[in-house]
């Protein structure tokens, strides 16, 4: 099973890496949503695969029984989740805005920043009106 | 495109996901569910509104800007963690009590706040989205 | 009431967190924003002082959040490493916040600045005073957010494309910095520092451990902005406003010296391996690759967002050469380079502000025009190039002293070599902005607003106490890496009245390998 688990990760990863790589925003959001699950996985992996008890303290006793779920790669995986949704959301966002206010998604002609101050940039108005 | 039959049943679906949201975040308190989970329903019920009646209703509905609700929710899980300082030494240790034969405790507080700033969080992105969508 | 002095640990993250609260409840209202944070970052700064101070009488101060016991629960630790940090951020916090008061206009507050800041300060301080790992990749996320937030307030096309090139890689890199925690959680099965410390030097380096090791190095190389990640960094940090940029340039990539310093030190070994060589290297091609991107640089900004990075190489340096006297070296500066390098963000800002644009080429004139503030700008800007008796000179020294006593010569001589094109950047700036004639001549001069001079002065005199005093403050920073070198102090204050052996059994299921 340890193989199975494996190889699922790495093809998570391996796509998650490849589509990263795209010049395209969107694409780029898609790998890395991709990434963050691989490494979710890795998580809950590498706290094994085990018992499914829930790891509950039975009544009347102060101690988890002997074959309770490890309940701490849950928490880290929900934070996780958590924390990649938010992330996911905010880029998605910031696409949506990047793709209005620049009119391209192609990360090539991405260079309002990189024309500030530039060494070879032409003296234009624009360089002034850019700042707070 | 709003369809017809999406605004005609929205309000409906709204007031039922509201109340969704909110049985599944006192569900949280004894068995699966909780203020994120619960949250999330609500932010969705809302959402829903705002697709088929339009992002004004959607904020009218909601009353409270977005980013205010999730300050407030911030605050209020902050708060749920003060008693803990005042009484066993250390931030977030939730009290238990009963009160009136019902069992209480501080973390029910914190959960109200994660809820709050799920709701917040999640409609001051899809707002957003929405309403730069129609335009 | 509980203990009052280990309540200072948890004090500087949760001020800014009630604060960042209570300035998105009054969202309706920029001016209570205003004075509500400006009120929580003089408390700050008073709670991060009094941390020092604690630390100082009392050693290394341990508490745990919601009272769960250690390994389980998730614990606080200010050692004087941390309690430094904390103690140079809550200044900086103060003087930037100051300068925001005219900086930052309304459209930006409407934008959500205030509880962008605040949340930005609450994630720098907790990962700072953090002593569990997976905490700490929470508390890098909560940066990450907050920094996006704040890079887009202002809402131009550059800013936009500054905060997606900056998101791509950053979150690239917490994606590695999870896939490391997760590799050492299945190695070791906590993820608690002290408990980490306790087993890891025990435990054979197996390949997930080395893998897992590696994906910190990279995943904090990221956040630091080392050579061969740090594009990020000078595609983004000049768009955000100038007082957003001082707290990006002073906290950010420091916060992630600091975990290298945190894993590196407290977890792994830097012995091990071939560890140290690529450190080493690494750090050589930083410091070189920063300072000559700066060269040709021609906007004041993106010029100081070069040198952050070639001084993160001197901070790696120590780092590399991993021994005591290095470490102190390198913890001394981390804490002079925040200080000065904010300090020439905000003068990066005051010079927009008189000469009405940071391209150097249309700048000029201001040595006849504000002649006291050529004066604030040489301290932060010798000190950067390592000048006697300015701060940067103590800092670059011990670094230096340190490689020489290992015999790493070409190190020294790249350390060397650096500072001195570091004083051609800034020399630069001098001659453009300050000495030549002003190409565009004003009828009326431009004023400075009081809120830029203070905090710009302040720091500067922060500055030259760290330069003219440094005795106590190197002493401070051979303090810091004793408790570094040796966690015997820092074990015990998370597990109190406990035998350096662990006797918490573990849960059943993380023992049993994979089936």
């Amino acid at each position: 099973m340890t193989l199975v688990y494996a190889i699922t990760i790495a093809a998570y990863v391996g796509c998650g890496l490849y589509m990263m790589l795209s010049r395209h925003v969107v694409r780029m959001i898609l790998g890395l949503t991709l990434l963050t699950n691989g490494a979710i996985f890795l998580i809950f992996f590498s706290g094994r695969i085990g018992s499914s008890m829930p790891p509950v303290i039975p009544q009347g006793s102060d101690a988890l029984s002997a074959d309770a779920a490890n309940a701490l790669p849950q928490a880290l995986v929900l934070t996780a989740i958590v924390i990649g949704f938010a992330l996911t959301a905010f880029a998605i966002a910031l696409a949506l805005k990047a793709y209005r206010s620049l009119g391209t998604l192609d990360v090539r002609e991405m260079k309002a920043a990189e024309a500030l101050g530039a060494p070879d940039a032409p003296s234009s108005s624009q360089t002034v009106t850019n700042h707070g | 495109m709003p369809s017809l039959i999406l605004t005609a049943v929205v309000r409906i679906f709204f007031v039922i996901m509201l109340v969704g949201s909110l049985w599944v975040l006192l569900r949280g308190h004894n068995e699966p569910g909780g203020g994120f989970i619960g949250g999330l329903v609500g932010a969705a019920g809302f959402s829903v509104l705002a697709l088929a009646l339009g992002v004004e209703a959607a904020r009218r509905a909601l009353v409270l800007h977005p980013v205010v609700l999730m300050g407030a929710g911030l605050a209020v899980a902050f708060a749920s963690g003060v008693p803990g300082i005042l009484t066993d030494g250390s931030f977030l240790t939730h009290q238990w009590g009963t009160l009136a034969g019902v069992k209480l405790g501080t973390t029910i507080v914190f959960d109200l706040g994660v809820y709050m700033v799920v709701v917040g969080g999640v409609l001051s992105f899809m707002f957003r989205l929405y309403a730069e969508d129609a335009v | 009431m509980a203990d009052a002095t280990a309540l200072l640990v948890l004090w500087p993250v949760l001020i800014p967190i009630a604060t960042a609260a209570l300035t998105a409840a009054l969202w309706k209202s920029p001016v209570a924003q205003r004075r509500v944070g400006l009120a929580s970052l003089a408390l700050l700064l008073v709670a991060s002082l009094a941390l020092v101070w604690a630390v100082i009488d009392e050693g290394v101060i341990a508490k745990q959040f919601g009272a769960w016991a250690a390994p389980f629960g998730i614990s606080f630790v200010a050692d004087p490493l941390s309690a430094a940090m904390i103690a140079i951020s809550g200044i900086l916090a103060f003087a930037v916040g100051i300068f925001a008061l005219s900086d930052i206009k309304e459209r930006h507050e409407r934008a959500g600045f205030h509880p962008l800041f605040h949340g930005l300060l609450a994630g720098v301080n907790g990962a700072f005073l953090t002593g569990d790992i997976f905490n700490l990749y929470v508390w890098f996320e909560v940066m990450l957010i907050t920094t996006l937030g704040l890079l887009v307030v202002q809402r131009g096309r550059a800013q936009i494309d500054g905060a997606l090139k900056y998101a791509a890689m950053n979150l690239f890199g917490t994606i590695l910095f999870l896939i490391a925690v997760a590799l050492l959680y299945g190695a070791t099965g906590t993820l608690n520092m002290a408990d980490l410390a306790r087993i890891l030097p025990q435990m054979e380096m197996s390949p997930g451990l080395t893998a897992s090791a590696l994906l910190f190095l990279a995943a904090f190389g990221i956040k630091a902005g080392v050579f061969p990640l740090f594009f990020w960094l000078p595609a983004s940090y000049h768009t955000a406003p100038i007082a957003i940029a001082a707290l990006f340039a002073g906290l950010l990539t420091k916060v992630g010296v600091y975990a290298a310093f945190r894993v590196f030190t407290l977890m792994f070994e830097m012995e091990g391996g071939a560890l140290r060589e690529i450190v080493a290297v690494v750090a050589a091609l930083t410091m070189i690759t920063g300072v000559f991107g700066a060269a040709i640089q021609w906007n004041v900004r993106r010029i100081l967002s070069f040198h952050i990075i070639s001084q993160i190489g001197y901070m790696l340096m120590g780092l590399a050469i991993a021994t005591p006297v290095a470490i102190a070296g390198a913890v001394f500066y981390i804490v002079h380079h925040i200080i000065v390098k904010a300090n020439l963000f905000l003068l990066a800002g005051a010079i927009k502000h008189a000469a009405g644009t940071d391209d150097l080429r249309k700048a000029g004139g201001l040595l006849k025009s504000h002649p006291w503030l050529a004066v604030l700008f040489l301290i932060p800007a010798l000190s950067l190039a390592g000048i006697p008796p300015l701060s940067g000179f103590w800092a670059k020294f011990l670094v230096i002293d340190a490689s020489l006593r290992v015999e790493a010569w070409w190190l020294a001589a790249v350390a060397l070599g650096v500072g001195a094109l570091t004083l051609f950047s800034m020399s630069k700036i001098w001659m453009e902005a300050f000495w030549k004639k002003p190409v565009l001549v004003r009828a009326t001069p431009r004023t400075v607003p009081v809120a830029f001079v203070v905090p710009i002065a302040l720091l500067g005199a922060v500055t030259l106490t760290i330069g003219l005093f440094a005795d106590p403050f190197v002493e401070y920073a051979r303090t810091a890496t004793a408790m570094l070198v040796d966690p015997t102090d820092y074990i015990a204050a998370v597990f109190p009245g406990e035998a350096p052996v662990r006797t918490v059994e573990y849960p059943a299921a993380t023992q049993g390998a994979i089936e």
